[in-house]
């Protein structure tokens, strides 16, 4: 399909129309989403209608704003005005929010059309996409294997040519996994970049909104279409945003790599390890200086991270009791009765499983254990990664330790599932943003993703090392070509 | 068995007095029709955020300050969760370990010499909504208007040790926070919200025995009632022994039967599992806003009080109670400035003023209107009885009482001439009564008083009369 520049220089020259292009993108949803499933919903009449609105625009002579005409996808956990937001559960099957959230507000303001909702994790729980209470979510260069979660849809889509650009979420590192596992650029915004209004929280001091594209630049466009301060939500942050279209250009001479050992350590797929020492030095030939270091932060991060994430997600999940929307259990006499059963029936397992672990992690008498110990550790990560950037401009790593795997391969083991996530968890603990952008393939032929971790607001350096290695690499990546 | 004394501490919810909502937009105004004050925000839909709203911030400080607090310069805001159909999020956001305001304190009146009662903290958070029980219907409404109302509660120390301290702890804290515009504090729409822990001890012991947590309270005098109920109950109970039966619980208030009653006990008690909020960041107060706020409370109960006895020689016993009620005392000044004469001034603001706000829900009177009366009675074109009688026809109408006067055929006869004739009529009339004045029966001239009223239908000026009637005495 098109790369955001082709799409928009083709509106520009009116080489084709919004709707033709609009068109183009819900045929081709509708011919191969069947093998993917990476939409819950589609939004075609209303699409249509809004390009059909662009192409007057462009009529007319009107400027075109920085999203104008194009199709883009977003994972149904961020609210849509009038269209089912579901977070792929049971509970919010039918759940049609009166608001945008305000990254879907500003994707609209900009002149973005969303074309529809993306599978995921139940309430972002996962890496894999088969807690969808719904269906799971193939991978397009391998359908037998899970396309990454939570956001596989969102990354599955963009993989797949449904969508020039989408958005997922990434608590512990749901937007980074399902890049890397279908070969897409995936970024992760420092904490605050991008307002959290109106996106359904699984845990709320880790959640961030996050661009997929297809390169970098295109992973820039959806950044810049859903970034800055929203007085709506007040953990987000008013900073100045740098021009990443100019800053790439930069290239990254001179800059400095940090390479963590912990993260090239045991349990590493051999195949990943290579590719991306491979690429460590594609980094120093173009000018950046590489360093070892050690940040001993990766087993005992990932046990903070589910201790946090999954007590805030024990709070933030109270509010579906069946009470006031959602799906409602048939027969109760009580009060309690109504809210245990509606709960009972709409959460899937992995839900229902964090919640009472992050529910008997802040209960009293095991508070200090557990949740307090975590938050301790979280501010040691923090630390650790501020120490880091003094030394370093990027800390680059695996996005993970293994390669896509099977469909129901780890599903029955949450603690396999959760190791997946051993890479990107401490990002989130210390609220620095990071981006994984696909690295080459395994023999088999499966994507690898490499990780670029940044200082607070450093997007435009993370954007500069990754564009820096794509131009080098020149990866082919269309699953859909003949042969694979 | 030594005497035994009573440790009370109050929990008080307070309503402050803003127009908005603490975490979003939604109008706090009480009495809309149901649900009309609700916003996705404040309903908990999913994936929505709260955003402070800073006039919550700057009446919580002010509640600090005029209740000598120490104001903590970084605070934050706390989840505490526990399912209820009334609570849209399953949790309000509170303070639990870093409230905004600590370590105060609050002076009882004169009859308790003024003795400290400690505040431990005030802290803020977002009220509930209300459940509706239909009575013949097997549903339960749900009115979320109240959803997200701000609130401070003030927590004080257990330095109360009386239901009568409490009773006057919780007036001057009423006083106090109307005063300064933090709360409206009106019991009957729920602005203000009374629990209290009560527990006994041997007098002289230190030790803090098994409290019991009394709800359910909804008046002042409910409070006080409640109070004297458990202290009675808990007495009893030690001193027959059987004091093991006092368990930690909550019991409710049930004013028709005039007793409390379990509500639930410990082991029912909630485990909030209380955490930081991560949508809100903590609070930053610098000196120069804490200095701001300080500078918008406006004279307080205890200074106003102060400054009547100074300013207009009234009495201590006087001016507490006029500063009692703050429409009041601004009502007296009003008074004082028209008349000049604060002596007056209050004596018709503590008699005929506050008699009529037991039939009135504000003064029924205008100042300009009570100053123009007491003028009336000064000059004697009036007596002070028909000026009774004004008055109550004034709490009807805008009428000047010069107009009332004469509607009513009240005007005072004080010309001499005229009184020197009717009071010598009775004289005449009287013969008897005037015999036993001669013979000392000094009775005998309240009598001759009176008939002379009598036949004035009272209009006759009083001390004009008495003049005359000594006079002719005399001569007779």
């Amino acid at each position: 399909m098109y790369s955001v520049k082709e799409i928009k220089k083709g509106l520009e020259e009116k080489k084709f129309s919004t709707v033709e292009i609009v068109k183009e993108y819900l045929e081709k949803i509708k011919k191969e989403d069947k093998k993917i499933k990476a939409f819950i919903t589609l939004r075609e009449d209303e699409a249509i209608k809004e390009a059909i609105e662009v192409d007057k625009k462009i009529a007319s002579g009107q400027e075109l704003r920085l999203l104008e005409g194009l199709p883009v996808g977003l994972k149904d956990n961020i609210a849509t005005k009038g269209l089912k937001t579901t977070c792929s559960s049971k509970i919010l099957e039918d759940f049609i929010p009166p608001y945008d959230a305000s990254a879907t507000i500003k994707v609209r303001e900009k002149g973005g059309i969303v074309i529809g909702k993306l599978n995921m994790d139940e309430f972002a729980m996962g890496s894999s996409t088969e807690n969808s209470a719904f269906f799971d979510t193939k991978n397009p260069w391998d359908l037998s294997r899970v396309p990454g979660g939570s956001s596989g849809g969102s990354a599955a889509a963009v993989s797949a040519g449904f969508a020039p650009i989408t958005y997922g979420s990434d608590t512990g590192g749901s937007v980074r996994i399902p890049a890397s596992f279908c070969g897409v650029v995936g970024l992760k915004p420092t904490y605050g970049l991008v307002s959290r209004y109106g996106l359904i929280a699984l845990a709320s001091s880790l959640d961030q909104i996050g661009p997929f594209g297809k390169s970098v630049e295109d992973c820039i466009y959806g950044l810049e279409g859903v970034q800055g301060f929203d007085k709506k939500d007040s953990t987000s942050k008013d900073v100045k945003l740098p021009d990443y279209f100019e800053e790439i250009k930069k290239g990254i001479k001179g800059l400095k790599v940090g390479v963590p050992e912990e993260f090239f350590g045991q349990g590493i797929d051999k195949e990943i390890k290579k590719k991306i020492e491979d690429n460590i030095k594609i980094l120093e030939k173009l000018g950046a200086h590489i360093e070892r270091f050690s940040l001993p932060i990766t087993d005992t991060g990932l046990s903070a991270y589910y201790i946090i994430s999954s007590a805030e997600a024990s709070s933030n999940l109270g509010r579906y009791d069946g009470v006031r929307y959602g799906i409602r259990a048939e027969d109760y006499s009580s009060f309690e009765e109504l809210i245990v059963k509606s709960r009972t029936e709409g959460f899937g397992e992995e839900v229902k499983r964090r919640i009472m672990l992050g529910t008997y992690a802040l209960s009293s008498g095991y508070y200090d254990a557990y949740y307090k110990k975590a938050m301790i550790f979280r501010k040691k990560v923090e630390k650790l990664f501020d120490d880091a950037f003094d030394k370093y401009d990027v800390v680059v790593s695996p996005t993970l330790p293994i390669l896509p795997f099977k469909l129901g391969e780890k599903i029955n083991n949450p603690m396999e599932m959760y190791l997946s996530d051993t890479f990107t968890v401490n990002i989130n603990l210390a609220g620095v943003p990071a981006i994984s952008v696909p690295a080459g393939f395994s023999k088999e032929g499966l994507p690898i993703g490499m990780q670029f971790i940044g200082d607070k607001f450093s997007e435009d350096i993370l954007f500069r090392f990754a564009y820096a290695l794509e131009q080098e690499l020149k990866l082919d990546l269309d699953p859909w070509k003949e042969g694979r | 068995m030594g005497a035994f004394e009573t440790i009370i501490g109050l929990e008080i919810h307070v309503e402050l007095g803003t127009k908005s909502k603490i975490f979003c937009g939604c109008s706090t105004e009480f009495g809309k029709k149901a649900n009309e004050n609700t916003c996705p925000v404040c309903i908990g839909l999913p994936g929505v955020m709260p955003v402070l709203n800073e006039r919550v911030v700057d009446l919580a400080v002010k509640a600090g300050q005029v209740l000598n607090c120490k104001i903590n310069k970084i605070n934050k805001t706390d989840r505490k969760n526990y399912f209820y159909p009334d609570l849209p999020k399953a949790y309000q956001i509170s303070q639990f370990d870093m409230p905004v305001c600590s370590d105060g304190y609050l002076e009882l009146g004169e009859e308790f010499q003024g003795k400290k009662v400690g505040i431990t903290r005030i802290h803020i958070e977002e009220d509930a909504g209300k459940l509706i029980h239909l009575e013949d219907e097997d549903v339960t409404l749900i009115d979320y208007n109240r959803a997200g109302v701000p609130l401070v509660e003030i927590v004080t120390e257990p330095d109360i040790r009386s239901a009568e301290e409490a009773h006057d702890f919780l007036k001057k804290l009423r006083n106090i926070l109307v005063y300064s515009e933090i709360s409206d504090c009106k019991m009957e729409e729920g602005s203000l919200r009374c629990d209290a822990n009560i527990s006994i001890r041997k007098v002289g012991s230190d030790v803090l025995n098994t409290k019991v947590e009394i709800k359910n309270m909804n008046s002042f005098k409910e409070v006080h009632k409640a109070l004297l109920k458990e202290e009675k109950r808990q007495l009893e109970l030690y001193r027959y022994g059987e004091e093991h039966k006092i368990v930690q619980e909550t019991r409710r208030w049930d004013s028709g039967k005039g007793r409390t009653v379990t509500m639930r006990t410990k082991e029912d008690a909630h485990d909030y599992r209380y955490f930081p909020e991560p949508d809100l960041p903590p609070m930053i107060l610098e000196e120069k806003y804490i200095d701001t706020i300080k500078e918008t409370i406006p004279e307080l109960p205890m200074e106003k009080k102060e400054r009547f006895v100074k300013d207009y020689g009234l009495s201590q016993k006087d001016a507490e109670v006029i500063i009692d009620d703050k429409a009041t005392a601004n009502f007296f000044e009003k008074l004082v400035s028209k008349t000049k004469d604060p002596k007056e001034s209050s004596n018709w603001v503590i008699t005929e003023v506050l008699r009529s706000l037991k039939e009135y829900d504000e003064i029924p009177v205008s100042s300009q209107q009570l100053a123009e009366l007491i003028k009336e009675i000064k000059s004697g074109s009036i007596s002070r009885n028909a000026g009774k009688k004004v008055f109550d026809k004034m709490c009807d109408t805008d009428k000047m009482p010069v107009d009332l006067i004469d509607d009513l055929g009240l005007k005072q006869i004080s010309s001499e001439d005229k009184l020197e004739e009717i009071v010598k009529e009775i004289l005449d009339k009287n013969s008897e009564a005037v015999e036993d004045f001669k013979s000392g029966k000094g009775k005998a001239f309240g009598f001759l008083m009176g008939q002379t009223m009598k036949e004035t239908k009272g209009k006759a000026n009083p001390g004009v009369v008495k003049k005359i009637l000594e006079e002719k005495l005399k001569k007779m």
